[in-house]
């Protein structure tokens, strides 16, 4: 076949095998090409999926585990911002899905205006993103120790600063290189301050070792407190002594609320907005880590905004050049799914994220 | 490659098996003014307590969204069918990954209760 004569607009001699421009050697037709980078492509997606969704499993194993962290953290999300970021990315997705049809119909003008009309979707998206950012950076809400909420947070870990939205500011940078053990476990005495005013001084006495009958409680307790790895000695005893105390290992009534079954129902039913000291001292430790999985997972999704947006510049340039038309368009149909996949992870993202009730 | 050989004989054209669906501007638009309405359900829902379903209608609005942004936008509904099956495969695997997983996490969430009276004897 590669000695006949094609019949093709935009063929060239290349030693006798003529073919149109964008038709690689080894590929026969253009369909083929065409279906060969689809399907590469779907492969691609396929592990994005599954790299997402080991990120949506941790998710889910937190929030099944602490559900009162989530009903309590996510309030510090903007839901009118998130809100906006969906629209603004379902508009791009929409945008980019009448480009790839312009690029089928050969139409060069509607295909610029739709592809930039993309990208400027994308900028959007990372300009409100920054803003929520930022607003996390300024009140503290980071990763890590840069958290108010972490145990290891110089910048106050008590109970007062930990609740109050604007943290004396200066204090994220310093305390990057994690602050002295001590004062930490002084800071620990404070986190809950009615929880256990009834016999902090057993916990002081008897740090590591629990009451008869509670090793259960321990053991569970034991690997959330491993989570935040530079927790000093004394968080973890007030994680184990809580549920511990009493005679007959009736756990304390933590402070809002004395009776501990309603505060069952509260939290399952989730009604009303949660304070900070409706949390069980225990949780109250655990609530910066729902800032970490807030973060790596928008922080992951934005990275493949930015990606996106780069190969759309891409594409402009390649449009602008005149390189696609209804007998090539492969490259706009295929980083059209990945738009519309990271749009569609969003899509997930928002709703578990930001809508938590 | 029989239809190609067919064509030899009165030359080759490589483009010829190449029809691509191409969606029409309505359907776009229609795609499009459904998921500006789901979020805004979605986003509602949220101030309606419906206890524990909350958490699913989200979920369910969630996957509606996502056929529609993955039948019509991203064209499987025009496809070939495989494409959806990469599609569907990889979401299988995630469903039993989370699935599984949440199974032993919920199985164990009872010691977790907070105010719960017997937290060491309930194991």
């Amino acid at each position: 076949m590669s000695d006949a004569q094609t019949v093709s607009p935009s063929s060239h001699a290349d030693g006798g095998h003529a073919h149109p421009a964008h038709l690689a050697h080894h590929f026969e037709t253009t369909g083929q090409q065409f279906d060969t980078g689809k399907l590469g492509m779907w492969a691609f997606l396929a592990t994005e999926i599954l790299m997402f969704g080991g990120l949506f499993c941790a998710y889910g194993v937190y929030r099944g585990n602490h559900p009162e962290v989530f009903i309590y953290a996510h309030h510090y999300l903007d839901k009118t911002l998130g809100g906006i970021n969906t629209v603004v990315l379902i508009a791009s997705s929409l945008t980019m899905a009448w480009g790839v049809r312009c690029a089928q119909l050969g139409q060069q003008r509607g295909l610029r205006v739709c592809l930039i009309l993309t990208l400027l979707g994308g900028f959007g998206f990372m300009g409100i993103k920054t803003i929520e950012y930022s607003k996390k950076w300024n009140t503290h809400k980071w990763v890590g120790v840069g958290n108010l909420y972490h145990p290891g947070f110089s910048g106050g870990a008590d109970g007062a600063t930990a609740h109050s939205q604007d943290a004396t500011p200066g204090g994220e940078s310093e305390q990057s290189g994690g602050a002295t053990p001590g004062s930490e476990a002084e800071q620990s005495g404070g986190a809950a301050p009615d929880a256990h005013t009834s016999d902090k001084t057993a916990d002081g006495v008897e740090p590591h070792t629990p009451a008869p009958g509670t090793t259960m409680a321990a053991d569970i307790d034991a690997p959330a407190a491993a989570g935040s790895r530079d927790a000093p000695a004394g968080i973890e005893k007030s994680l184990i002594a809580a549920p511990a105390q009493g005679p007959a290992g009736v756990a304390p009534p933590w402070r809002g609320n004395p009776d501990a079954d309603a505060h069952v129902v509260h939290y399952e039913s989730g009604h009303g907005a949660m304070e900070f000291s409706d949390l069980p001292p225990a949780e109250q430790q655990r609530v910066h880590i729902f800032f970490q999985i807030y973060f790596l997972m928008t922080g992951l999704h934005g990275i493949h905004v930015l990606v996106g947006m780069g190969l759309i510049s891409f594409l402009v340039f390649k449009a602008f050049a005149g390189a696609f038309g209804p007998g090539y368009f492969t490259p706009v149909d295929i980083i059209g799914l990945y738009w519309h996949l990271v749009d569609l992870i969003w899509i997930f993202l928002f709703p578990l994220l930001y809508l938590i009730h | 490659m029989a239809a190609a050989h067919a064509h030899v004989e009165h030359g080759f054209d490589p483009t010829h098996d190449f029809h691509a669906h191409v969606v029409p501007i309505p359907v776009l638009l229609a795609v499009f003014a459904v998921l500006i309405v789901l979020t805004a359900l979605t986003y509602a829902a949220t101030f309606v307590d419906l206890g524990a379903f909350n958490i699913w209608i989200a979920l369910l609005i969630a996957v509606v969204k996502g056929s529609a942004v993955a039948l019509w936008f991203m064209h499987l509904r025009y496809d070939k069918p495989f494409y959806g099956v990469v599609l569907a495969t990889s979401l299988l695997f995630v469903a039993l990954f989370i699935g599984i997983s949440l199974m032993d996490t919920l199985e164990y969430r009872v010691e977790y209760k907070p105010g719960a009276t017997t937290v060491a004897t309930d194991a």
